[in-house]
């Protein structure tokens, strides 16, 4: 089990170099943007990007700027594992008819929650059944941020969003999150795991062996949004912490079905050190009953992902 | 004697994707357009085409994937009709903007709804203002020569766009018709392998599809339309270069007995063989009728076109699509009015919307036109032999 001792990335071997260039125009404190920065440093230099419309796009691309270091490509919202099983499939048949060098370069789709479990799920399910052999990010912050904090099937439940808001009627989001996780495995794809920049190196170690593996790998990032979820911009690294100690977002890898849990959490903090901090669960901060089923929900996913690893 | 061989359309369709060597393929079913991708997955299968194969999951995702794989320099193809065209419209747009020379055969169908899976114009309709080079094919003769010229226009330094190559479904996709097919030593002459100079590529990394705040937008938009009128003197190089290398000559305007004539069909597709016979009739019986058809859609000819039908009295546009609502007629009759309005000593235009939904257009259908036209009897527009 992860009680094992394992080997720990070294810092030092964390890449000097940036491959997304500062200037961009993400949000103070924006998660999104950390987690792809580190991703990027895993990654190297030798990646091409597909990217799908939403928050990253929109800060890193406006003509004639560009914050990006390596070849990268934004056609629209929901194609982007389309776009990246293109990119892959000419590669491949390129290298083979000699037409470009035999290189390795790994090919990324990178999306928003929206863009991924919404709009976005039946490119990305149609690329992970075919087999491309790519890396698809999901850069999770909860909400449709780009548009203005719009709910989507990622935004937890009780989170007060601008078309889930919190009213005298409605607790906010009315329904729990859908588990994006489950879907990537029930695909049967070689790599899946969670990650959080706030665990870097956890973060660069899955990154570095999803990009080892051949076929498709699906990467889960919580990203923290300061204005989205109504936190500081200072809390941005504190709260992704809270994420994982608490249990709301464990940080996990399936490997060939092999289910194990990286970062353990000997005992696991209640929720609600998760939910206070944050507005979009003010207005269920009073409703006990709720914050007891969330509790109760991560709770029972904790063990099962436990007794999932134990067995592996 | 030339060796033409008898097969169904589509598969010269497919046979001539083979012999330009494309490397990515990715399309979705749809009738009538499956035959072609039937046969190019076989082709796949068997070894005798060297190019990736991809299934997609919608034709969204067809034209998504072939952006990815022509960005990174594959030659890629896709083809689809009707609803698959309609679900893959907000993507094709994309691929002018981003100046990737991908060739996509349109097997032409109605639009739902009613669903019908039979040939109109109506899908190709849809796309006229999104920046592809844009031909359209008579018979599968010219199917199949085109798919080697669209590439041939389409991966052109100077042009780099798109191309939509029309074939009216079922009509042209599913007919058995002599095609003479050119050899692959004298493909690989016509269309060298494609080397573009803009790719995804690490060792020279570029960003493609940024987008533009308003102080921008525009310039990107006329920098498009330019490129796309651009595009005219190498489509007819291409056109010229293949007539060198097989004898068949293509035009953006094909004319047939316009010598003399006062009254003028207008066709574009397939029907142009229709109302050819009914023009030859027409002018045994002593009418001075004629037939211009329209080769070149995108962008539009009008210099050839306005040449074509010199001084003739009377146009009678065929629209294989009907713009619902709008001030008159189909929109293929709707742009030459518009062209035409400032003209002095401009012909009559009639109208007629024919063909919708598979309904048959015959040679007795044209001397119909001919007829209510000529005696003034027309106007505006009609929905030939519609009923009720
Ligand atoms: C087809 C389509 N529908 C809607 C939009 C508008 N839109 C652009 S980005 C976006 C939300 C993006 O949310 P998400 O994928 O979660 O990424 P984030 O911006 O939060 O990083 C929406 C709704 C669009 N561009 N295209």
């Amino acid at each position: 089990m992860e009680t094992k001792k394992k080997k720990v990335f070294p810092v030092r071997k964390l890449d000097a170099e940036e491959y997304f260039a500062p200037g961009h125009r993400a949000c103070e404190g924006c998660g999104e943007v950390l987690a792809l920065r580190l991703i990027h440093k895993a990654l190297g230099p030798n990646v091409i990007v597909a990217s799908a419309t939403g928050c990253m796009e929109i800060i890193s691309s406006p003509f004639p700027y560009t914050s990006w270091e390596v070849p990268w490509i934004h056609v629209a919202f929901e194609n982007t594992a389309a776009v990246a099983g293109g990119i892959e499939a000419g590669l491949k048949v390129l290298q083979r008819k000699a037409k470009r060098e035999k290189k390795k370069i790994v090919v990324v789709a990178m999306a928003g929650d929206g863009g991924t479990a919404d709009i976005g799920l039946q490119a990305l399910s149609g690329a992970m059944e075919r087999g491309h052999d790519f890396i698809f990010i999901c850069y999770d912050n909860e909400a449709y941020m780009n548009t203005g904090v719009q709910r989507s099937s990622l935004t937890p439940l009780g989170a007060s969003t601008t078309t889930s808001p919190a009213g005298a009627c409605q607790h906010g989001q009315t329904v729990w999150k859908k588990n994006m996780m489950a879907i990537a495995a029930a695909h049967y794809i070689p790599y899946i795991a969670t990650v959080s920049p706030s665990y870097p190196m956890d973060l660069v170690e899955k990154v570095t062996k999803a990009a080892n593996i051949k076929g498709p790998a699906y990467i889960h990032a919580l990203s923290v949004c300061p204005p989205g979820w109504g936190i500081s911009s200072s809390e941005t690294v504190k709260l992704g912490r809270l994420a994982v100690e608490t249990g709301v977002f464990p940080l996990y890898e399936i490997e060939k079905g092999k289910y194990r849990v990286t970062v353990n959490v000997e005992k696991l903090k209640p929720v609600e050190a998760y939910l206070q901090p944050q507005a979009r669960f003010r207005h269920i901060q009073s409703d006990l009953d709720l914050i007891a089923r969330i509790s109760y929900r991560v709770q029972t996913y904790w063990e099962r992902l436990k007794a999932k690893a134990a067995r592996a | 004697m030339r060796n033409h061989q008898g097969m169904e359309v589509s598969f010269a369709a497919a046979e001539a994707v083979r012999l330009c060597n494309v490397d990515v393929v990715a399309a979705y079913p749809i009738t009538p357009q499956t035959h072609i991708v039937e046969r190019l997955s076989k082709y796949v299968a068997d070894g005798k085409m060297d190019a990736e194969f991809v299934p997609v999951e919608s034709e969204h995702s067809a034209l998504s994937l072939c952006i990815g794989s022509s960005a990174v320099g594959a030659r890629s193809f896709t083809c689809t009709s009707s609803q698959g065209l309609a679900l893959m419209n907000e993507i094709v747009y994309l691929v002018p903007a981003l100046r990737l020379p991908i060739v996509m055969i349109l097997a032409n169908r109605s639009l739902s709804g009613p669903l019908s899976i039979w040939n109109d114009h109506s899908d190709v309709m849809s796309v006229r203002d999104t920046g592809w080079i844009q031909l359209f094919a008579e018979n599968g003769q010219e199917v199949f020569d085109h798919v080697m010229i669209a590439y041939k226009i389409a991966e052109n330094e100077n042009v780099l766009l798109p191309v939509i190559i029309n074939m009216d479904g079922f009509i042209l996709s599913h007919m058995f018709e002599p095609i003479e097919l050119t050899g692959q030593e004298a493909v690989n002459t016509y269309l060298p392998s494609y080397r573009p100079r803009f790719i995804l590529h690490p060792d020279r990394p570029v960003t493609m599809g940024a987008y533009t705040m308003p102080t921008l937008f525009t310039e990107a938009k006329k920098a498009q339309e330019e490129a796309l009128l651009a595009s005219y003197p190498y489509i007819l190089q291409a056109w010229k270069d293949w007539g060198t290398l097989c004898g068949r000559v293509y035009h953006p305007v094909e004319t047939y007995y316009t010598e003399g004539a006062e009254t003028l069909f207008v066709t574009m597709g397939s029907i142009g063989e229709t109302a050819g016979e009914a023009v030859r009739l027409l002018r045994e019986q002593g009418q001075k009728a004629g037939l211009v058809k329209l080769r070149l859609w995108r962008p539009f000819p009008l210099e050839d076109f306005l040449r074509e039908i010199g001084s003739a009295q009377r146009l009678i546009v065929i629209d294989r699509a009907l713009s619902p609502g709008g001030p008159g007629g189909g929109p293929v009759a709707g742009e030459i009015r518009a062209a035409l309005y400032n003209r002095e000593n401009r012909p009559q235009v009639f109208n007629f919307i024919a063909g919708l939904g598979g309904r048959e257009v015959t040679v007795g259908s044209f001397q119909e036109m001919f007829v209510s036209s000529v005696s003034g009897k027309a106007s505006g527009y009609q929905i030939f032999g519609v009923r009720g």
